[in-house]
Formats: structure tokens, C-alpha cells, sequence
């Protein structure tokens, strides 16, 4: 009996982002399908940065989670289209990303506040950070740098 | 010779060897914020690369891979414009060097995510969001020194004078520019070069800069008729260790 489609979406929704543990790689909106082809899962997998380091960690996760699911055969298909977005992050993840200390994507192109004081006031250090998908802002009440997840 | 397999070739080699010159910044930029934009650039650079000579490797249909292409090849099967290959200079002429390609970039990638070849399209589409940080970074960073002090303004026009004759290859077509133009593959290089021009422009004269007077452009990279030295010494420190160790992985 093959574990139904919506049971493996919620065991992905716990395999965490290798980069950012507190949101998962359904938060992050890098898994584009899941289907049954026989007796092999596929999970069709979009890179966020075609540089990233992350991917083949994130497939490697997804492959070893299944195998704890008791899913022997895990197929990842790379899918490079649509490319992927900030758009799909969900707001479960954002509401994450804010706590963690990250600030979330915002389509206006910065962060709303600081993710500590929560301040308004709020400068850019850098359009590139830590990772491909941060960028580097600061709060000018706190002075307190901050990882803002860029709009991509 | 497949105009297809060429075309891959240019788009992929560009991304790798510029890529590969920027990464040669890692751990030596002036400021840590800069360190880390160029890395992260590099980075971006190197994941097109895979995308465009995976694609390349596919469609010449040899059983190489894109690592194949990238560590195995001899300088004169590379197919990046001579600009890229050009050395780093001080931070300016690097930034000056990475304006010039990522706006001849950008308005590529743009035309190439309307290719008639899906799998062109897809690549386009992925690389094109990337590329516009890119240019966001290099263009104010290039406007931010240009008009800034004396010494940086001065710095700044001389690494222009130097580079500017290496830019006209990238917009200047051939006969597999003509090739994949015809079969709906890629943009007309014309009309890039109509757009890259307006934005050069633009952005050099915010920057107080001058652009040199005369079109005359080197040619010979994307060819692989005539790379400069500089490729031949890429290579040597890119390629090291698969000569080395053939087939070493880790």
C-alpha cells in the first residue's frame, strides 16, 4: 500500500532547508510536484539560485526522508520551469524566516522592519549576503545587521 | 561544426570563465560586503554554466558532460568573448569589466527566454533574475567610483579605455549568431547592441565617464580563432587538478 500524495507532502513539509533549518523545502516553494510512476516517488525539485549550493544537499534530505518513510525508490527530477520565486514562499515560512531573524521577501524590494525591534527604519549594506538568497540591511534604531531573504 | 552546440558554448563559457576570474577575488575584495557580492556572483555564474554546457554536452550528443567541457577542453576550444578572459586589474577595472558584460548580458538573456528551443527558454528564464542583480550591483558600483573622487573618477576611465575595445565582440554577430538568429534560437545581435549602446550610455554619464570614440572591437574569443594569453593562464589554474588526478572527485 503507497503512502497517498497529500500523507508525502506533509512528511516533505518537515524536511528542513539545510541553509535556513526553521522553514522546510515546502515553506522555501521548491517542490514543484509529487507523483507515484510504479513503485518509485517523484518529487520534482526547482532550484532557488542555479549556483546554490544547497540543491543537491536538499536532494540528498528529500531522498534520505523518504527512505525513513520507508519509500525505497525516490526519483528527484530537476525542474527549471517556471523558475522559481519568492512568490512561493508560504506564510507560514515567512512568519518563520521573521522569527529565525531573517527578514522575509517583500515584493516593494526591501524588508518592512527590523526582524528584532521591529523597527521601520531600516538601511541596505548590501544586495548580497551570506547565502545566493540574502541580502544585507541593518536597523538604524537598533544598529543590529540583519539577513533580509531578497525578492527574487 | 553544429551553429547549436557553438552557441551553448559561447553562452556557457562566458559564464564560466568570468565566473572563474571573479571567484579569484574570494578572500582579497576591499570591504567584506564586496568580497561577498563578487563571490555570490561567481557563484551564480558557475550554476549558468552547468545549465548552459549541460545543455551543450546534451545536444553535441557525445557522451561528455558539462564537467567534460569545462575541465577538459583546450584553450582553443573555448568559445567565451575575449572581454571575459581579460584579467581583474584593481576592484574598478573588475566592476568596470563586469558592467560591461552584464548589460550585454541581461539583454541577451531577455531575448533568449523568447527561443523557439524550449530548454533555451527555461535557462533564459532562470538566469535572467539573477543577471538583473548583477547589473543593479555593477552599474551603481561603476556610477558610485566614476563620479566619486579624483582618483577612482581617474581609475575608473582608464579601465573603460581599456575594455571598451573588447566589448563590441559580444554584440557583434557572426555567422552562428546569424545561424540561430535564423532559426529563432536567439535574438538579433543588432538590435542588442541598439539596447546595450542606450544603456552604456546612460549609465556612463552618470558616472562622468567617457566612452572612448571608435567602434573598433577585438574579435577572435567567441570564435576560438584567437583568445588573448590570459585564457592559456585560466586554464592552467581552473583545469589543475583534473589534469592532474584525471577523474578525481571528493
Amino acid at each position: 500500500m503507497q503512502p497517498d500524495i497529500a500523507q508525502i507532502w506533509e512528511w516533505l513539509d518537515q524536511v528542513p532547508d539545510p541553509e535556513i533549518p526553521v522553514i522546510s523545502v515546502v515553506d522555501l516553494g521548491i517542490v514543484r510536484g509529487v507523483k507515484w510512476d510504479g513503485d518509485t516517488l517523484e518529487v520534482a525539485v526547482t532550484p532557488t539560485y542555479s549556483g546554490c549550493p544547497a540543491t543537491s544537499i536538499i536532494s540528498l534530505d528529500i531522498e534520505t526522508a523518504m527512505i525513513d518513510r520507508g519509500i525505497a525508490k525516490t526519483r528527484i527530477k530537476t525542474q527549471l520551469s517556471p523558475p522559481w520565486t519568492t512568490d512561493w514562499l508560504s506564510d507560514k515560512g515567512k512568519a518563520k524566516l521573521e522569527d529565525y531573524g531573517i527578514a522575509p521577501p517583500r515584493p516593494a524590494g526591501g524588508p518592512a522592519r527590523c526582524p528584532r525591534c521591529k523597527s521601520q527604519n531600516v538601511s541596505r549594506i548590501s544586495q548580497f549576503g551570506s547565502t545566493p538568497c540574502k541580502a544585507q540591511w541593518r536597523c538604524t534604531d537598533c544598529l543590529e545587521p540583519f539577513d533580509y531573504f531578497k525578492c527574487i | 561544426m553544429d551553429p547549436y552546440f557553438e552557441f551553448l558554448c559561447r553562452m556557457g563559457d562566458n559564464t564560466l570563465i568570468l565566473g572563474h576570474r571573479v571567484s579569484e577575488w574570494c578572500g582579497h575584495a576591499p570591504v567584506i560586503e564586496e568580497d561577498i557580492a563578487l563571490a555570490n556572483t561567481a557563484l551564480d555564474l558557475i550554476g549558468q554554466t552547468q545549465m548552459w554546457l549541460g545543455l551543450a554536452a546534451e545536444v553535441e550528443g557525445k557522451g561528455r558532460t558539462a564537467d567534460d567541457l569545462a575541465m577538459l577542453r583546450d584553450a582553443w576550444d573555448f568559445r567565451s568573448a575575449l572581454l571575459v578572459e581579460q584579467p581583474n586589474g584593481d576592484f574598478g577595472q573588475t566592476l568596470m569589466r563586469q558592467f560591461l558584460f552584464d548589460a550585454w548580458h541581461l539583454e541577451m538573456l531577455k531575448g533568449l527566454t523568447q527561443s523557439c528551443e524550449p530548454r533555451v527558454a527555461e535557462i533564459a528564464a532562470k538566469a535572467v533574475k539573477e543577471v538583473q542583480y548583477h547589473v543593479e550591483r555593477s552599474s551603481e558600483t561603476v556610477i558610485g567610483l566614476g563620479d566619486g573622487t579624483e582618483v577612482s573618477h581617474d581609475k575608473m576611465q582608464a579601465a573603460l579605455n581599456l575594455l571598451w575595445p573588447f566589448a563590441g565582440e559580444l554584440c557583434t554577430p557572426d555567422a552562428v549568431d546569424d545561424a540561430m538568429h535564423a532559426k529563432g534560437i536567439a535574438p538579433d545581435l543588432t538590435t542588442i547592441r541598439t539596447a546595450y549602446d542606450t544603456h552604456i550610455e546612460s549609465v556612463m554619464a552618470e558616472a562622468t565617464l567617457t566612452i572612448p570614440d571608435s567602434r573598433f572591437a577585438h574579435k577572435g574569443g567567441k570564435s576560438g580563432f584567437q583568445h588573448s594569453e590570459h585564457l592559456g593562464h585560466i586554464l592552467t589554474q581552473m583545469q589543475w587538478l583534473q589534469r592532474a588526478y584525471p577523474g578525481a572527485t571528493w
